[in-house]
């Protein structure tokens, strides 16, 4: 066991997680394993229709089920006020349907009964009557004239349209389009998926009407976020309100927003004074909770004839949903999408996109997208192998020769990011000595000219994460920073409490090592306590990729502030002036007399104990922050995927996948690579199987596991993981996140195989999920699915 | 009706509905809460747990269909001294788990597998596994962890047979 | 999670009890065996039954893959593993090993029994066509005793088979031939999918001619366990890549597949010939082993 004893730094390293000792014991604790005493069970009628005015709804068999304690509807919510709550992107959503039905699976009706089994047995006693309406599905033809409103709850509403956005400069992109030599147009789709975490969404709601008290457990990604909203919904005080997001199984986006299951457990709990706990079914999860991308997106792109590219441009069509949900700060509606000039140095680029509602299940913003990061990758990603194609040259070498350049970071894009730090090419350097694809292009010659389909296919990523700066980054007012506390306990243990909350990450283990690279207490002696909005200083949880740029920076300084605070205790015990101390990891001693010196438990111990200290310092040894980033961080990476084709069924298998990151100062080492390991996985399942599709009448084709499809261990190859550093030049520690890099970083390498290993057959692009059916259909040239 | 099965070694007997599944059996009537669910098709294998010694998916089985029956969850996987069984460690030593909702039934059929094959090639793992979903990890490091779970049992073995020679001598 | 509606459980302990049962509750009763297919609709509360019978104390009784003379003969509750496993199919049937390797997963397979994948009829399920394909005879009991019934009889439209109220199928037998050999083609999404077209030959070749030759197709519409025409068209000759083709335009012609997520019809025919060509030109080769 030697080996894993020096796995032990004190500090950053690889070290096994401090959290798993009681998952593989099965003393994990989510949402479904609370117990309460006298504790209720809720259930949720759905619309079997995706757009449908409600008649009438008759309740009376189901109250009068001898186990059911309450029916409620929407008109009920809507005597309390209820029936509407405000989304993350300053829309309404119903929380149960008044009027009409909206999407298929939207809330029309929960029940509350003393058991599970009852609960769903009483839903079949409901009789809802429906009056049909024509839905909207083709997201195509939801602008168009007459197409039926789906949001006529809206004042003066009279069409599916929600916003308008741009970004660039159309002009300046209309210039070096038409001096261009070549330019390519190409349409690319980024179907509707879902993130799909083995957990599904539930929450347990325990309201004490003596106390006036409302405790929430709850599937949550930002637990203090959600405990402000419920304070704008329910009405109730927010100092009343504990939300506690205990573990979490996976995440990936689509905890972050509320849904209205939580909402209906809290009224339930509200109203029957019992414990009240709502689980949701996996295809009540994949019909109704956030949906991801769904971006119908025309990207050009214009170059020089020897391949250097002047411009990039898009037009987006964004389907939104029934109602405006996506969890997006307020002044980007179309998410960080911005960033479409991916990696590369140009000279002009524009963006314009249009969102629209349609009769279909609310959300957009999820899945490990860094903010629609995914969509803008894949866009870019996607069109310079279309140029490569036009140009007849190696993408790698398109790619290198148009990659900004290390000196000319910090890099503003042309639609205004602001780079932090990058080092490019040796990261895509690194990937291809990693995957040696010299010889895998010698390989595909010899394959090619035996009539064997092997492809090759690359992507550069440049990702935007860890969102603030407060100033310009906020969701629904509350701005996106976060508070992070450190105690030190007079025995030198510490007690480090966050604001973000893991859904898997390893939270426990990396932030004690932040903390205990900073203050040099061993990661054993520090515990991380987050997910309890009572134990936890306010921050906007979760996503994003934030917690390492946002909290792991908060981190960093509060242990730097405890520092401090021990520099000046330290001096008084050495009797040096805190000029004269010097930091060794976990000890001050005095410079030139090593002997003399203090180890951090010591000055633990002195900042609690008895006598006097330093003039102006308080006892204790605790310290708080809140932290504002400066800017977004910057992480990167360089992928290589390697697919072959069975000419007959037109079946692809990923053979290879070489990545390598670069998410600046590393932590834990594998931890990071577990974080890539499940994006490139998350990358192979949507290029390849998963979609969220729907029949002509708007009922969602994707709503069991059996139909919506996620990779298994046989569809994914061992991956093949590598790094380069360049550390963020803002962040405390140089960190720059990483949860979200292969997930929006591999969905195009896989496709640029698969489209590279089709290049005999003249095939350019095929779309999202390349199945057997789509490969073959574009092999025969029909690139546009008939489905 | 009543049922009496043994579940991680100690015997249980029940008043339910003949429509229970043995995962809310297990979850709600016993309070195991180890033994989680991810679907409703048996399609995602989160609440894989081992019946007369099979890998079986608990919400596509009866609680009446294992009457009479055994059962071992995870937490009757831990050895009878409470140590971690080698496939616990090696998923710890692997991070063969991140969010920790998959690994109950990923470490039940992982054990089911060493116990018919002790060697299994990381192919044989990966199709023991294919009818387990993991959103987190990408199943590499699962691979690893039941690979070090076999290595680690087959130097245990060693180690036995040859203390087993050593009192012999 | 979705749960199924109540019903009253009842265990058989015996073929004659389980058929006394279905007797005497008539079609408000179900068999259930692995219930992989069963529960999750009971689930989705697609079922409409009272009563459930748990026929898997019948596995000691119907669980066995024995060969009896010219025949192979596998109780209805043989499970899935258990056929991969058999060393008597995989000797004289490797198809069916192919197609166990590719069926559900193996945990799935590990309760699912034949029986239950023959009875519930779905028209993408796989061991209908390696049957058909092996012209295997269904054995089907009730109150008044046995009737056999040929595979390509069994099913008689989808989800619904020849077994009649109060009867089960008990055992299926295949024909043990000289010259034979067989294999098994799948095209799915993903590993543990429902076939997008999956296809079982069987070939039997004496003097180097075809003797017979048979192709069961799943998942392209209509009744496709046994192929028509293909038999015809091949004995007699001597085996070639032509007349695979031959044959696998007859697969594609007889077959009527519909588009949905798993792919196109017009892809959907392109398999069943090219699953089809596969089948028949690796059964061929392995006659010489056997």
């Amino acid at each position: 066991m030697t080996a894993v004893e020096e796995e032990k730094p004190v500090g950053h390293g690889r070290m096994l997680r401090k959290e798993d000792p009681r998952f593989v014991r099965g003393r994990g604790r989510y949402v479904d394993d609370v117990q309460l005493p006298g504790m209720l069970h809720l259930a949720i009628l759905r619309s079997p229709m995706a757009h449908a005015r409600i008649v009438s709804i008759d309740t009376s068999a189901a109250q009068a089920h001898p186990k059911v304690v309450a029916v409620v509807t929407g008109a009920d919510l809507a005597e309390k006020g209820l029936a509407w709550m405000p989304t993350l992107s300053n829309d309404v959503q119903a929380v149960l349907a008044t009027d009409k039905v909206r999407f298929q699976g939207q809330e029309v009706a929960f029940v509350v009964a003393e058991d599970h089994y009852a609960a769903r047995d009483a839903l079949e006693l409901i009789d809802v009557e429906y009056d049909m309406l024509d839905p909207v599905v083709d997201v195509r033809s939801a602008l168009a004239q007459g197409a039926p409103v789906v949001r006529d709850d809206l004042e003066d509403k009279a069409d599916n349209h929600i916003f308008d956005w741009e970004t660039g400069d159309a002009d300046a992109a209309e210039a070096v389009f038409a001096k261009a030599d070549v330019v390519v147009t190409e349409d690319i789709v980024y179907p509707r998926v879902h993130p799909a975490p083995m957990e599904t969404c539930g929450s347990v709601a325990d309201f004490d009407p003596v106390e006036g008290r409302l405790t929430l457990w709850s599937t949550t990604q930002a637990p203090h976020a959600h405990r402000t909203l419920y304070a704008m919904v329910a009405g109730l005080p927010e100092h009343k309100i504990r939300v506690i997001a205990p573990d979490i199984g996976g995440g990936f986006g689509g905890k972050v927003p509320i849904y209205p299951g939580y909402v209906c457990s809290i009224v339930a709990s509200l109203v029957v004074g019992k414990p009240v706990k709502w689980v949701e079914d996996r295809s009540e999860n994949l019909i109704s909770t956030g949906f991801a991308r769904d971006y119908i997106m025309r990207g050009e792109i214009a170059a020089t004839r020897d391949g250097r590219i002047l411009g990039i441009r898009t037009n987006v069509l964004a389907d939104h949903g029934a109602f405006n949900a996506q969890a997006a700060p307020t002044k980007y509606p179309a998410g960080f999408f911005g960033v479409f000039t991916g990696s590369y140095d140009i000279e002009a680029a524009h963006a314009k996109l249009t969102a629209v509602y349609t009769n279909k299940a609310p959300g957009g913003v999820a899945y490990a997208c860094s903010f629609r990061i995914t969509e803008a990758v894949y866009l870019v990603e996607r069109i310079v192998d279309c140029l490569a194609h036009e140009l007849d040259v190696d993408p790698v070498q398109l790619r290198l020769k148009n990659l900004i350049k290390p000196e000319q970071f910090p890099y503003t894009t042309k639609t205004g990011w602001v780079y932090d730090s990058g080092d490019y090419e040796p990261t895509l350097r690194e990937a291809m000595r990693i995957a040696d694809y010299d010889e895998l292009r010698r390989e595909q010659a010899e394959k090619r000219a035996r009539g064997e389909l092997m492809g090759i296919g690359l992507s550069f990523f440049t990702e935007a994460v860890g969102a603030g700066p407060r100033k310009d980054m906020d969701i629904l007012g509350l701005g996106m920073a976060d508070g992070c506390e450190l105690r030190v306990h007079p025995t030198g243990k510490a007690v480090v409490r966050l604001s973000v909350q893991t859904q898997g990450q390893g939270h426990e283990t990396t932030f004690a090592q932040i903390v205990a690279e900073e203050i040099g207490i061993p990661v054993d002696d520090i515990d991380v306590v987050h997910g309890d909005t009572d134990q936890t200083p306010f921050g906007l949880g979760t996503y994003g990729s934030r917690s390492t740029p946002v909290s792991g920076a908060a981190a960093a300084l509060v242990a730097r502030k405890v520092r401090d605070k021990a520099r000046i205790i330290a001096s008084g015990m050495l009797e040096a002036s805190v000029a004269d101390l010097e930091w060794t990891k976990g000890a001050f001693s005095v410079k030139g007399d090593p002997e003399r010196s203090v180890t951090i438990q010591e000055i633990a111990l002195r900042a609690h104990g008895a006598g006097d200290l330093p003039e102006g310092i308080e006892g204790g040894l605790d310290a708080q922050i809140c932290y504002n980033p400066e800017n977004l961080t910057y992480p990167h990476g360089a992928y290589i995927c390697v697919v072959d084709i069975d000419p007959g069924t037109a079946q692809v298998k990923v053979r290879r996948f070489v990545a390598v990151d670069d998410c600046g100062t590393r932590i834990n080492p594998m931890i990071i690579e577990g974080q890539v390991h499940g994006g490139l996985t998350d990358g192979v399942g949507m290029a390849l199987m998963e979609m969220i599709s729907f029949d002509e009448d708007g009922n969602c084709l994707g709503g069991s596991l059996m139909d919506y499809l996620l990779p298994t261990a046989l569809e994914v190859p061992e991956w093949e993981t590598g790094y380069t550093v360049t550390p963020s030049p803002h962040h405390p520690i140089g960190a720059k996140g990483v949860g979200e890099s292969a997930t929006v970083g591999s969905p195009p390498a896989v496709v640029n195989a698969v489209v590279d290993a089709l290049k005999p057959f003249g095939v350019r692009h095929a779309d999202m999920p390349l199945t057997p059916s789509r490969v073959w259909e574009a092999m025969n040239g029909h690139a546009k699915p008939s489905f | 009706m009543r049922v009496t099965m043994t579940v991680n070694g100690a015997e249980v007997t029940k008043e339910i509905e003949g429509r229970l599944l043995l995962v809310h059996f297990l979850r709600d009537h016993l309070g195991l809460t180890g033994t989680h669910w991810g679907c409703d098709t048996s399609n995602c294998g989160t609440c894989v747990v081992r019946m007369d010694g099979e890998p079986v998916k608990s919400c596509t089985v009866l609680a009446a269909m294992a009457d009479g029956h055994e059962v071992t969850t995870v937490e009757g996987l831990a050895r009878p001294d409470g140590s971690l069984d080698p496939v616990q460690q090696g998923f710890m030593e692997c991070h063969g788990l991140q969010c920790g909702f998959c690994t109950p039934g990923m470490m039940m059929t992982a054990r089911a597998l060493l116990d018919r094959n002790p060697d299994p090639s990381e192919d044989e793992v990966r199709e023991a596994i294919s009818g387990q979903i993991c959103r987190c990890t990408g199943y590499t490091t699962i691979v690893r962890s039941v690979c070090w779970a076999a290595e680690h049992e087959a130097a245990e073995r060693t180690s036995a047979a040859a203390d087993q020679v050593k009192e012999e001598v | 999670m979705q749960v199924p509606a109540p019903f009253e459980y009842e265990r058989a302990t015996s073929v004659d009890h389980a058929i006394g049962l279905l007797d005497r509750l008539g079609e408000s009763a179900r068999l259930v065996a692995g219930g992989h297919s069963l529960l999750p609709m009971m689930k989705l509360r697609l079922t409409d039954l009272e009563y459930l019978i748990d026929i898997n104390g019948l596995h000691g009784e119907l669980g066995y893959v024995r060969r009896e003379g010219d025949e192979v003969r596998i109780g209805a509750m043989t499970r899935h593993r258990e056929l991969l496993e058999s060393e008597i199919l995989a000797e004289l049937f490797p198809v069916f090993m192919e197609a166990e390797k590719v069926i559900a997963d193996p945990i799935v397979r590990n309760r699912g029994t034949i029986g239950g994948s023959l009875c519930q009829a779905d028209p993408s399920e796989d061991l209908s066509a390696v049957c058909g394909a092996l012209d295997a005879v269904c054995v089907i009991r009730g109150a008044d005793g046995e009737r056999l019934v040929p595979m390509e009889e069994f099913h008689v439209g989808p989800y619904e088979t020849a077994v009649a109220p109060g009867e089960m199928l008990v055992e299926v037998r295949l024909p043990v031939r000289p010259g034979g050999c067989s294999a098994f083609e799948k095209v799915e999404r993903r590993v543990g999918d429902w076939a997008v077209v999956s296809a079982a030959a069987a070939v039997w070749i004496d003097q180097g001619a075809f003797t017979d030759a048979r192709v069961g197709l799943a998942a392209v519409g209509g009744d496709t366990v046994g192929v028509g025409g293909i038999a015809e068209a091949l004995r007699g000759q001597r085996p070639s890549e032509e007349l695979y083709t031959r044959a696998g335009e007859i697969a594609a012609q007889s077959c009527d597949p519909a588009t949905d997520a798993r792919g196109s019809a017009e892809y959907k025919r392109h398999l069943a010939k090219e699953l089809t060509r596969r089948t028949l030109r690796r059964a061929v080769a392995g006659t010489g082993r056997a």
